[in-house]
């Protein structure tokens, strides 16, 4: 059985499942419980966990910390930080014990949290609405970071990411909340955390893409006069060298798109890896379609920060042009 | 060694203009009817802002905006407390602030039209841009305040921040640093009740959340924040104490009467009855009977500020439309860097190319 779902409620879904095969999850954030949720994606679930759902104090510092607590006396906290920008106020939590209370304690004491936040630009939000910081979780060794695409992807990567023994950021691109619906198979559903999926197979050029740049992508390369492999990683860290190692020795080029500014972003580390594995197979330089290293603009002018359609297009003819 | 008590605290509370319109005339402040008529001007400034600025939201023609309405008195009195030279350190929903100190109406509408310009600041400015992360900016007035102390200059810093905002590192860290260094600094907590749908009882247990302050070892007081002449003395007072650098904690004891932003419905976790009991309790009716009292302000003074404003209102909508209407795409590489990074003139090379349909990349 499946049933159509966006992604805001395949979240629901996932949370829903897990809370009922888990008496150890506990849900909390800024105004999860009663509204749930600014994006709705907690709906009513207060309402069936009353004991487990808790709208939390304002405070992420606060949300990571308290979570990495509530982990180390045997629950498994899923906290929802309101906006990914909101993030940084708990960064400290999240390096200094979420990711190595594992490795400092001998894996005495674990961390398996999830921590849920909306990231990216494109619903024309306030300011501190619309980063996409994914590099720098991903530059914490301890953590993993997941950016699903796709209601389905949502669930089963989300599912996984919950019964993950370590710390987990799941980034869901705001963009797509409600952008689409499609059959998302119900009850127990896992995605593998850390493998990549090839999206659409092609023999000329690797692109590859997460969130919602991958839509961006998709449309984008359907107007490309060529055979055009998009890869999706949909796990940042750990990231699936393989398939795109395997992918960009097929076709030769590659493309990497991401909302984020260029300058270490995780283009430059896809990129890197691909001249340690690849790099008597490429026939072209690797190509960036990225956010600009500015400030994310406030929203009169995030269509022309975003990468839009042309760009990725361009770059992916950059690519096959040599 | 016995049990004994080695501190005792109280939190005061300050009320004057009650809701039924009795005033206790010992404590009426010492204002002129200008400042009073001032104060009274701006408040309906703010409301009828807001009240456009949601109706253009629903048109399409803003982004998230976040209105004041029922915290004209707190924001508006507060600010009318300040001397030029001070500091105000806003938080997200301070338009009522902002026009007191002289930021324009046009401005502020360009900033929820998501233009940067609308937060430009110029050089004599002493007002901060719009801070989003909740209680971050406590701190900046922390430093703006320990600047004039060491420098042993009069300004204060007046930071506004929410009741939700209270539980925040920030904030807490803020009291107290502001205390250790002897910070000109008064705080300004609108307790409006609610953090987006938080209420202010689930944000704390602490019976008031001016005695937070007491941990700091500051001074913190509750006020009604819809009485104006309350807030307004509150914060004179504060801002005494400030300049001598004993840094305050104000809470304003106040309401928001509409939505947390326009993307939130309130109906989901707010009672009609307890919205109806506020409205009655409206900081500018209620500053409203008290100057008519008083014959200080008449009919059709009321009259001549709706006219003006409609205008005021119609004029800052044109021209911070005007504003969007010329935006230039480019300018967000402008103030990334004092000096531009020569890879991000590449950038902007490539930008300005890619928006002629041309390359892009390096
Ligand atoms: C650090 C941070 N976390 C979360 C948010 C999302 N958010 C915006 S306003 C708000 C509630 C703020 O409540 P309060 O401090 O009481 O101020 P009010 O909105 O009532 O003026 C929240 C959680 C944010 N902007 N910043």
């Amino acid at each position: 059985m499946a049933n159509e779902l966006r992604i805001v409620e395949a979240v629901q879904q996932a949370l829903d499942e897990e809370l009922a095969r888990d008496d150890s999850v506990v849900l909390f954030g800024e105004d999860v419980g009663v509204t749930g949720g600014v994006f709705r994606a907690t709906d009513g679930l207060v309402d069936a966990y009353p004991e487990r759902v808790y709208d939390s104090t304002l405070g992420e510092s606060g949300i990571v910390g308290v979570g990495i607590g509530l982990a180390a006396a045997g629950m498994t906290p899923v906290a929802e930080i309101q906006f990914q920008s909101f993030l940084y106020q708990g960064f400290a939590q999240l390096v200094q014990h979420a990711a190595r209370l594992r490795s400092r304690s001998r894996g005495g004491f674990t961390c398996p949290m999830t921590i849920r936040t909306p990231y990216g630009g494109g619903i024309r939000a306030l300011e501190h609405h619309s980063e996409s910081f994914e590099a720098g979780f991903a530059h914490v060794p301890g953590l993993k970071v997941v950016v699903p695409s796709s209601p389905t992807e949502t669930k089963g990567l989300l599912t996984a990411s919950i019964r993950d023994p370590d710390p987990v950021v799941f980034m869901e691109p705001t963009r797509l909340y409600r952008a689409m619906r499609e059959p998302v198979p119900e009850g127990d559903y896992t995605l593998p955390l850390g493998e990549a999926t090839v999206v659409e197979a092609g023999e000329d050029v690797t692109v590859v893409a997460w969130g919602s740049m991958l839509r961006t992508t998709l449309s984008a390369v359907d107007g490309v006069d060529a055979d055009v492999e998009v890869v999706n990683p949909r796990t940042i860290y750990p990231l699936d060298t393989e398939t795109i190692t395997e992918s960009v020795k097929k076709t030769g080029r590659c493309v990497v798109v991401h909302e984020a500014p260029m300058t270490a972003g995780l283009g430059a580390e896809i990129v890197s890896r691909l001249t340690e594995t690849a790099f008597y197979h490429l026939e072209s330089p690797p190509e960036r379609v990225t956010g600009y290293d500015v400030p994310f603009p406030m929203f009169a002018r995030e269509e022309a920060y975003l990468p839009s359609e042309e760009r990725v297009r361009a770059g992916v003819e950059r690519a096959l042009s040599e | 060694m016995p049990r004994t008590t080695v501190a005792e605290f109280t939190v005061e509370s300050l009320g004057i203009l009650a809701p039924d319109g009795e005033v206790d005339e010992e404590l009426v402040p010492d204002l002129s009817e200008e400042t009073l008529r001032g104060m009274y001007r701006t408040m309906r400034r703010a409301r009828r802002l807001d009240e456009r600025a949601i109706a253009l939201q629903r048109r399409g023609e803003l982004g998230t905006y976040a209105p004041g309405i029922g915290q004209e008195a707190a924001q508006v009195a507060s600010a009318t407390a300040l001397a030029d030279g001070d500091w105000v350190v806003p938080a997200f929903r301070e338009q009522a602030a902002l026009l007191t100190r002289g930021t324009p109406m046009h401005a502020i509408l360009a900033y929820a039209m998501g233009l940067e310009e609308g937060a430009a600041v110029g050089p004599d400015d002493r007002t901060l841009p719009p801070s989003i992360p909740v209680g971050s900016q406590a701190l900046h007035a922390v430093g703006i305040g320990w600047a004039y102390a060491m420098r042993n200059e009069d300004p204060v810093a007046l930071a506004y921040f929410g009741d939700g905002a209270t539980s925040t590192g920030d904030v807490m860290e803020a009291f107290n640093s502001a205390g250790a260094y002897g910070a000109q600094t008064v705080f300004l907590c609108q307790n409006n009740q609610y953090a987006i749908s938080t209420p202010r009882s689930k944000q704390s247990r602490a019976e008031t959340l001016a005695q937070k302050a007491i941990g700091a070892g500051i001074r913190g007081i509750q006020v009604d924040g819809n009485d104006a002449l309350a807030v307004y003395e509150a914060t004179r007072e504060a801002l005494d104490h400030a300049r001598d650098g004993d840094p305050v904690l104000v809470e304003a004891l106040t309401y928001r009467r509409s939505m947390h932003t326009t993307s939130d419905d309130p109906r989901k976790y707010r009672q009609e009855d307890e919205e109806v009991d506020w409205d009655r309790r409206d900081p500018i009716l209620r500053l409203e009977s008290y100057l008519r009292e008083r014959g200080i302000l008449t009919d059709d003074d009321v009259a001549a500020l709706e006219a003006e404003l409609e205008t005021e209102v119609a004029d800052a909508i044109e021209r911070a439309k005007g504003m969007a209407a010329d935006v230039d795409p480019a300018d967000m590489f402008e103030h990334a860097y004092g000096e531009m990074p020569p890879w991000l003139e590449r950038q902007l090379t490539a930008f300005s190319g890619a928006q002629g349909g041309a390359v892009d990349g390096e």
